[in-house]
């Protein structure tokens, strides 16, 4: 436990100065820079609540393909030196920032986060822990007992119940309609960008 | 995916390969003329879809629970093909009909790119037709984006400096406010531990038993931050700044769909979030949306009495028809002298809600294919060059009178019982200050929209214009000001399907 609780805080400080550092560092590059190193320090977190899977997600996609497309657009604009000028919104954005920050802080602490049923939460629980952890295989059969899936069968669905058959199952409608979206935003973006 | 799961989705599918198809045509063809026809073939088709999901619909409330226990497919609680969803999707696909044939005249601006002009708005029609039927956060918020992103691209279509300029705050507006909802979606998935929302209702149930706001804080701001997402759809205020400018930069056909189908789903997602969702907290979010209504008539109304630019008033209309109808959700709940103590429904201020959303699509589109003729002849969207319109183009000025007369809410036109009916509702569920100021902005809105006909027929002509109208652009004009004066003089068909489309909600 201690062991975790160091590893929590350090990427905690790390994730923390760092976006400190997104917003307020002149220099975009940088900026963009910083900004890998919050996702990586995000997906520490992922591997501490034991869903590697989305960590490796999170490596892959934010800290590599996102924020390499964030660095291209930052290199292929121009005026970039100028960097993050300050404008006369600066004082209202930074206390509007202030409030949401309080106001979500207090929500996360101040919320009776197990309203929930007692059977129902933990078994909402064993089913998210078990859909993005298909990294490891031997699931934790007692704790799925415990969930209150009663029967074998009910245990082995619900550690098979992974992100792919979530994806292609329950979820297999707004998958689609991603592709659709995606589309749509190539198509717009094509004819966008036509010669006028 | 079963046969069936398909056939639920048929007249979205429909839409969305019409699409597809209406851009490969374009590759295909050198000729490009019959482009909206094709669209518009497609849309008969999924017209029929619509049709017969509706006579399947005879026995059962929802189709997507109708299945035998076996096949019970996988769309089971992220959709719902009820009457409610069939109402607005048969709305949608009205008005999308309409506005694909006005646009005839426009694309041929648009020398290369029409394929991807219909190809984008019928899949931004694809993602309101979803949205009326989502029943799950994450379809919600899919299709949300799937109606969205097409209209930003739409509107910067024109590629002049005003479309672009309307375009890219369409995007980036349409991002961030997306973006503070999916934050809502978050914290009321992570407070009720799922994404549907029949199961989120049972969680918010034991909830609203505690003696919080909201029944928590998480829901409290979950609330909010998915009422950020939806009032940028409907154009509701504080979250309104985007739409003059977008009114007077898109294209006009664009507008025109916008004002009338993107709202009408964002309605028909707000009132199925709110109401399924969240009904026994519905004391707590009714008193927001009360804020919302009154701000967005007053500021809708005041602003819009400036204006010299027609497109650019009519974003401030529309602005202050939100405000009606968010009168109208609010009315949905009782809000004083509830029997049990807890929030009590009221059918009148849904169906009430759901017939304005037919009249003013009806009036809308007649008087945005007006403006769309006019803006044709004359090459201009100031109010002051509609002067003398009657002596050159009488029937266009007619129309347009018409529209704007029912728009102000004057009787007997449709808007006139709309929102006779909304108010009624209102004093009903004890929102009586909410409905004498909804009749006082509907006075005040009379000086801007009377101006325009004042302007078009005291005011001596300009200079005489020179290209006329296809056939098509002036039947959809007939089209819709048909029906406008249709609702108005025999509403009683509409009123009964929104009170069957409403009954279907709540059971």
């Amino acid at each position: 436990m201690l062991f975790q609780d160091i590893v929590f805080w350090v990427l905690s400080v790390l994730a923390i100065g760092a976006s400190l550092g997104v917003v307020l560092v002149k220099d975009l590059f940088r900026a963009a820079l910083l900004l890998v190193v919050v996702f990586i320090a995000v997906a520490g977190f992922f591997v501490l609540l034991s869903a590697e899977f989305l960590a490796v997600v999170q490596v892959l996609i934010y800290a590599g393909a996102i924020a390499i497309l964030i660095i291209f657009a930052i290199m292929l604009t121009r005026d970039v030196q100028h960097g993050n000028l300050p404008n006369r919104f600066q004082i209202p954005a930074a206390t509007l920032a202030a409030v949401l920050l309080a106001v979500l802080v207090a929500v996360a602490v101040d919320t009776k986060w197990d309203l929930l049923a007692g059977q129902a939460q933990s078994r909402a629980q064993a089913v998210q822990t078990s859909a993005v952890r298909t990294l490891e295989s031997p699931g934790d059969l007692a704790g799925l007992e415990r969930a209150g899936f009663a029967t074998e069968d009910e245990r082995t669905a619900a550690q098979e119940a992974g992100l792919a058959d979530l994806l292609i199952g329950d979820f297999v409608l707004p998958f689609e309609v991603v592709s659709l979206l995606l589309l749509a935003a190539v198509i717009g973006a094509l004819a966008l960008v036509r010669p006028r | 995916m079963t046969l069936y799961d398909l056939y639920l989705i048929s007249p979205q599918l429909a839409v969305a390969s019409t699409g597809i198809l209406v851009i490969l045509l374009d590759l295909v063809f050198q000729r490009k003329g019959f482009l909206p026809y094709a669209a518009f073939a497609g849309l008969l088709v999924s017209l029929t879809f619509l049709v017969i999901q509706s006579v399947d619909l005879a026995g059962a409330v929802n189709l997507v629970d109708a299945v035998d226990s076996g096949a019970a497919g996988v769309l089971a609680g992220s959709l719902a093909v009820d009457r409610f969803s069939l109402f607005f999707n048969y709305l949608v696909l009205a008005a999308l009909g309409l506005v694909t044939l006005a646009s005839v005249d426009y694309v041929r601006r648009i020398e290369r790119f029409r394929g991807e002009y219909f190809g984008l708005l019928l899949f931004s029609a694809t993602g309101m037709m979803l949205l009326a039927s989502a029943t799950e956060l994450i379809t919600i918020y899919i299709s949300l984006e799937l109606t969205t992103l097409p209209l930003a691209a739409l509107s910067a279509f024109l590629m002049t400096s005003k479309s672009s300029e309307a375009g890219m705050k369409f995007l980036i507006i349409g991002a961030i406010s997306s973006a503070v909802m999916l934050y809502g979606m978050a914290l009321i998935y992570g407070f009720t531990g799922s994404t549907q929302l029949d199961e989120i209702a049972v969680v918010v149930t034991s909830a609203a038993a505690l003696d919080l706001p909201f029944g928590g804080y998480a829901l409290l701001v979950g609330v909010v931050l998915m009422l950020v997402g939806f009032g940028f759809k409907i154009s509701s205020v504080p979250f309104q700044m985007w739409v003059p400018d977008i009114y007077e930069g898109a294209p006009a056909p664009v507008v025109a769909f916008l004002s009338v189908a993107s709202k009408a789903a964002a309605v028909a997602v707000l009132i199925r979030v709110l109401f399924t969702g969240f009904f026994p907290i519905a004391l707590d979010w009714a008193s927001l949306i009360t804020v919302l209504a009154a701000a967005s008539m007053t500021l809708g109304n005041l602003a819009a009495m400036g204006q010299s630019n027609i497109r650019r008033l009519f974003g401030y209309s529309t602005i202050a028809h939100a405000g009606y109808i968010l009168v109208g959700i609010a009315a949905g709940v009782r809000t004083s002298g509830s029997v049990t103590g807890g929030p009590e429904f009221v059918s009148l201020g849904l169906n009430s809600v759901l017939f304005y959303l037919a009249a003013y699509a009806a009036a809308n589109l007649t008087a945005f294919f007006a403006i769309i003729a006019v803006s044709q002849r004359t090459g201009s969207d100031l109010i002051e060059d509609y002067g003398g319109l009657v002596r050159r183009a009488p029937f266009l000025a007619v129309a347009l009178t018409l529209a704007l007369v029912a728009l102000i809410g004057v009787p007997p036109t449709s808007i006139f019982i709309a929102k006779l009916v909304i108010f009624s509702a209102a004093v009903k569920s004890g929102l009586v200050w909410l409905a004498i100021l909804g009749v006082i902005n509907s006075v005040v809105s009379a000086y801007y929209y009377v101006r325009i006909v004042r302007v078009m027929f005291l005011e001596p002509p300009q200079e005489q214009e020179a290209s006329g109208i296809s056939p098509v652009a002036w039947f959809a004009l007939t089209v819709s000001g048909v029906a406008m004066i249709g609702i108005g003089i025999a509403p009683g068909f509409v009123l009964r399907a929104a009170e069957i489309a409403v009954g279907a909600l709540m059971l």
